[in-house]
Parts: structure tokens; sequence; C-alpha cells
């Protein structure tokens, strides 16, 4: 019998399930590899390992499938759109084709994600089934889509039910009687209504302690107290394998099988248990308890070499202090919202400064003293209208905003040249900055794209670009 | 006897000022404002470290609080190691700051959005830093402005509040805070670049005017100066007309 058939298989018309004899019958030649059902799996596990990558929580979901819980973590990939790009980009990179959606409950992206045509996002509201913009979507699937055994499938098809949106506007009690409660429940799962937990892969190479409880725990404090645990036998682990912790993942196990993560990032590898405890206490108050957490575990999902002993980390010693300060703001606000500048060679002032990693380790380069630059930038240079004799003189006054602002002292020009070597709509540009103070004394830096004389050059409009 | 009175006097004022700061910081440690005469005016002879001060813009400038900024940069630059900037949206820029005397690899910048009193306070309770600077939009309530006195007391960090509003001389920048000092900067127009040839073009240091709003333990002024140098200083203006210190007017409340 034929267990699996690929996309080019399917267009010689070969179909899961047919007999193998058929199938070489329509195929002469046809290449037959045996099924190897317990390798798929653990093949699928090992990919639902990998997937940990995105979010805390994943699970194989065979024969064919992956939960990713991505609660709270797809901002950490550019949002939701950009995470199932990537996921799908990667996995095609493996030589896999996989389809990817997101959606609220774990029934609706198994629906979207196989028969919501390609790679989708849908929102939906938890309860009930509504005509919305993403349930539509859903609701248009077929009723394979809600993991039916197929005898059921096939039994509603004969009543005439073939989309989900048919059989979701149906009255429940009839279903019932003739299918049993499944139909019901996998469209409460598909809406929300009834919760669907994930069991999450765990993967047994990594760091990780578990505590269970006698009784379910449920306060803040109580958490702290188990956090401060845990994180302690973390690191004594990471201690003795010389690594510091990048990533954590504190699972909360509830009563009811909900899995509710937080998820915390340092910026440097560490093992110091009070850092990382402090860093997990800060997220407590996103968990719900529900009725109760009977067991904790604190997985370290990413590992960097750090140094053995205190004492070979004297050198930094310095920064360290920082560093405790930059994950938790980090944490709080986004890595990429905490950073330093640093200069950059480059003539144009708003390629002169790059953000770079808040500790990364120090250039000591600044900017050249000799050239007066704002200390506000905007960005982009705001359009303003100004009045200045050709070619090369300041503004006799500009208006910004509808506010006229009359020049009374003014230097410049500073020609500031495109750099055609990273554009080539640059090859001849060129602006000319001035800095000029009004009556009131408020500096400002003006531009003008172009020598003045040349039109090649640029169309000479004015242009803000900054405050002293 | 007067001086017997005096000295009791002062200490009192230190016991009572030891009872207001708590414990940890340590007393008195100032940085300077960048010039001698506005120190001498300053209770503890300069911004007291451990301690919330306030630097708005005013006028037109009340909204990009540049020259604000620029002298906070330069107080900024009279310290050693890091600091950290935490604003809304990033719209600083770092070679503007460095030529206040601000190396960038001390500033560590927080684009926090609405988090930034919070970020501010993290900030304030870590005692690696030695300055923090908020730039406040719109209203900043006593009670927030306390959390971050308290919290600056107990690290000995110097807080920096950087209001900014949409408004010109927004009202909500008036409102009572518990800043320990409070401070204006004002643009105003600069003499021309060459006092013997007005007619010449180019731009002269720029001016500002620099008010004392509100200060614990002192009295309020205001300076005429320029605005800060390669080091962060600023000069006062001594008004060439009369030969003396006139534009210095100390106003005495």
């Amino acid at each position: 019998m034929v267990a699996a058939a690929d996309a080019a298989a399917g267009g010689l018309g070969l179909r899961p399930g047919m007999p193998l004899a058929q199938a070489q019958a329509l195929v002469p030649g046809l290449a037959i590899h045996p099924a190897e059902p317990d390798a798929d799996a653990e093949t699928l596990r090992r990919m639902a390992a990998w997937c940990l990558r995105y979010a805390p929580l994943a699970s194989p979901d065979p024969p064919d499938g992956i939960w990713i819980d991505a609660t709270g973590s797809t901002h950490l990939h550019g949002g939701e759109a950009a995470m199932l790009r990537d996921l799908t980009a990667r996995f095609a990179a493996f030589g896999m084709a996989a389809r990817a959606a997101i959606a609220d409950t774990p029934g609706a992206a198994h629906a979207l994600a196989r028969f919501g045509g390609g790679q989708k996002q849908a929102r939906m509201l938890p309860v009930p089934l509504r005509e919305r913009a993403g349930e539509k979507l859903l609701l248009q699937c077929p009723i394979e889509a809600l993991r039916l055994p197929p005898a059921i499938c096939d039994g509603l098809h004969l009543m005439g039910f073939d989309r989900i949106g048919q059989l979701a506007a149906t009255p429940r009690g009839p279903l019932v009687r003739r299918f049993g409660t499944v139909v019901a429940t996998r469209l409460d799962q598909l809406s929300g209504a009834v919760f669907e937990p994930i069991v999450p892969v765990i993967p047994p190479d990594l760091i990780q302690a578990r505590l269970t409880f006698v009784e379910p725990l449920l306060t803040e404090p109580a958490f702290s107290a188990v956090i401060a645990r845990l994180t302690a036998l973390v690191c004594g682990d990471l201690e003795k394998s010389g690594q510091g912790a990048r990533r954590l993942d504190l699972l909360f196990e509830r009563v009811d099988g909900a899995i509710p993560v937080i998820r915390v990032g340092t910026a440097r590898p560490s093992r110091d248990p009070r850092h990382l405890a402090r860093m997990l206490d800060e997220r407590l108050e996103r968990i719900d308890p529900g009725l109760g957490v009977e067991a904790m575990r604190l997985i370290v999902t990413r590992t960097d070499a750090a140094p053995q002993t205190q004492t070979a980390a004297l050198a930094e010693r310095t920064e360290a202090p920082i560093a405790e300060l930059v994950d938790r703001l980090s944490n709080r606000l986004g890595a990429s919202r905490v950073f330093r500048n640093e200069p950059v060679e480059s003539d144009v002032p708003e390629r002169s400064v790059r953000r770079v990693p808040a500790l990364e380790r120090a250039g000591g380069a600044t900017w050249p003293a000799d050239l007066p630059r704002p200390i506000r930038l905007l960005d982009p240079p705001q359009p303003v209208e100004a009045m200045a004799l050709l070619p090369d003189h300041p503004p006799l006054a500009f208006t910004w905003r509808r506010v006229r602002h009359r020049v009374r002292h003014a230097d410049g020009p500073e020609r500031i040249a495109g750099e055609w070597w990273k554009r080539d709509g640059e090859m001849r540009s060129v602006r000319d900055y001035f800095r000029v103070e009004d009556d009131e004394g408020r500096r400002f830096w003006l531009f003008r794209r172009g020598d003045g004389d040349d039109p090649a050059t640029g169309d000479r409009r004015w242009f803000l670009h900054g405050f002293f | 006897m007067f001086s017997t009175q005096r000295a009791r006097l002062d200490d009192l004022r230190a016991q009572i000022a030891r009872i207001e700061r708590g414990p940890v910081a340590a007393p008195g440690q100032t940085v300077s404002m960048g010039s001698a005469e506005i120190d001498a005016a300053l209770p503890n002879g300069g911004l007291t470290l451990g301690a919330l001060h306030e630097i708005a813009g005013a006028g037109p400038d009340t909204e990009h609080g540049a020259a604000a900024a620029l002298l906070t940069a330069g107080i900024l630059a009279r310290l050693t190691g890091p600091v950290l900037w935490t604003m809304e949206h990033a719209d600083l820029f770092a070679p503007g700051l460095a030529a206040a005397g601000l190396h960038p690899d001390r500033i560590v910048f927080a684009a926090a959005g609405k988090e930034v009193l919070a970020t501010m306070e993290e900030g304030l309770r870590h005692t690696g830093l030695a300055a923090v600077v908020g730039e406040i939009a719109g209203r900043f309530s006593l009670i927030a402005s306390r959390r971050l006195q308290l919290a600056a007391e107990q690290t000995g960090v110097l807080a920096i509040a950087l209001r900014r509003s949409r408004q010109f001389d927004d009202p909500a920048l008036m409102e009572p805070t518990a800043a320990m000092t409070r401070w204006r900067v004002a643009a105003l127009p600069s003499p021309p670049a060459l006092a013997h040839a007005p007619s010449v073009p180019g731009l002269g240091p720029a001016r500002w005017r620099l008010t004392l709003t509100r200060c614990r333990g002192g009295e309020p002024g205001t300076w005429i100066t320029e605005a800060c140098d390669a080091t962060g200083r600023v000069h006062l203006v001594f008004d060439a007309a009369d030969g003396s210190a006139a534009a210095t007017q100390r106003v005495r409340a």
C-alpha cells in the first residue's frame, strides 16, 4: 500500500492508500521506499525540538504536524506573519515543504495549515464561531479539517455537510446522537470553548530541573521560592559544564493541563542564580496559575561557554553590573530597544551612527569633533519652505510646520556628497548643510538638496534635519 | 556667639538632610553644573548625586528639548561610568552628545515607549550606573517623581528628568514634583560671531538663559550663559557693554 506520496508522485496519479500493485501499474519503474513509521515519529519529535527556537512549547502532532505554542513569542521574530515566513523558509531550506498557520486554538491552526490554502494566518475570537474575517476562512474549510475519524467524515458527507461552517450552524443534539460527542468536541476545540493542551517535547540533552509539589501552588511568593531553588539547581549544572545560560524557559504545569511559560534571555552567558531568578520573578505577574500549578520545570534552552571561575571574569568586572541591568531591560522592552551607539565612517549624517548591542565591547571611537552636529536628528528630514540666494547662500527665512523663522545668523554650507559606492542613486547627489539661528536664538540644521547650480546634484528643495 | 549659632544651624541642617536622604547615599557628593558661579548658588556646591533633578526646555524648544539635552550631556560628561538614557523613541543624535564631551561608549540607550518611568526606576536601583536620564513627555506626577527620588537616594545615582511636551511652556511642566532642583533652558539670540564686525556672517557660540526655578535648600536664580562647550562646561556671559556682570542677575526670591 502507498503510505505517502510527494507532490511529484501526486502528479503521476499516486495517492496514499492506493494498493502498491496499482501504483506500480500506473507508473512503471516506480522507486519504492518502505515506510518507517517509527523513524518518522522520531524525526518529527526532533523537528519539534528544533522548533523550540521559536517558542518555549512545541510538540509533535503525528503523523505530519508540529504544534508550536507561540503565545507571547511572535514579537521576538518580527510578528506573526514574519515568524511563519521564517519558519516555512527554514523548512524549505532543509528540503521540506511545510505549511504553517497561526490561530488562537490548536484546532484552528491545524485546520488552517492543512486546508486554509497555503501559508495563512487567522485571528479568531474564542467563542462562539462567528462570521469574521479570520473565521470565515476557517468556516470554509472542509470538514476533514476537524480531525474526525474517516468514517464520521464519510457519514457527514452523506448527510450533506461539506464545510465546517455548515456543521457549526447545525444544532448539536442530532449530531451527537448520530456520531457521538467527538464532532461537538472538535468544534469546541476549534473555537476554543474546550481547552486542548499541548504536551511539549523536552529535549533530554538540555540542562534542566523540575520540581513537583504535593499541593498545587497558587501564589507569587510560592513561585518565587521555587524559582530560587530551580535556578540554584540549574546553575550548579551549568557550573559543572562550564556553561552560562543565554535563554531560560520556565514551564508551569497546571493541574488542568495548560502550560504557561516564561521565557527570558540574557545578553551574556550567566550562571548567577540570583540574577536569573530575579529576571524570572519579574515576569511572574504574567502567569495565570489557574486552579494551581503542580510542577515547575526550568530548562536552559540556550547556553554559551562561560569562564569556569569568578576570577577569570576579573577583567570584565567593571562591565558586569551593567550586564544584569541590560538583561532586565532587554527582557522588559525587547533586546533591540536597549542599545549603544557607535560611529560609522560615513559622511551622510544618518549613516554615521550605528546601533550595537549594549554589551558589545566598546570600541572607543567617537565622531570627528570639528564637525558641528545637532543633538536631535529628525528622521526622515522634514521638508521646509525656504528662501535663499543661489548658489551657496544660507536661507533668509524658512517655514516649518506653518511657523516662519527668520534667520539671523547662519554658518555654512557644509557640503556632503552622496555615497555613490553605497547607492546608485547617490552618484552625483549633494547636500549643502547650514546651521542657522532664528530670531529667538533657536538653532536648526537645514540642508538643501543639490549644490544650487547643477540640477543633476539635487532638486534644490530644503529640509530641516535637526536641532542644536 | 554668632558663629556658634551658625555651627548649630549647620549641624541641624545636616541632621535633617540625613533624615531626608536616608542612610545609604554618600552625603553631599555633587557634580558641577559646569560653571563655578552657578555651583556656588547650589546648596552643596553642585548638583547633588543620588537625587532627582529636572531639566526642561522653554518656549518652542519645549517639544524637542534640544538645549536641555545638550546641557544634560554636558553634566554627564563630568561624571565617570556608564549612563542610562531612556526615552519614548530614540531621536537623539549621538555625535551631538559627543560634541558636549559625552563619549558614545558610556551611554546605554533604552527606547522604552510608555515605560520610561519604570525603566528609569530600574536603572536607578542599579549601583553600576553613574546617572540615569529619562525623557518624560507631558505629565510627571508627584508620586512618580518621589519614587524616582527615593530610588536615586538609595543608590546614589544621579537622576535627571528631561521634561518634554508638545505644548509650548506646558503648564504640566510647572506642576510640583519631588525633584531637588528644577531647571529651564531657553535659547537666547546670540551676538554676531565677530563682535567688532557684525556684518560678517557666521555663528558664534549659542546663548542660553538658564533658570533655576526651584531648589530644595537653595534659592532660585537666572544666568545667561553660552551653550555647552566641547567639555560640557557652560560659561557665564558678562555683558561687555557696561563692563559688569549685569546679565547674570540672580533673582532673589
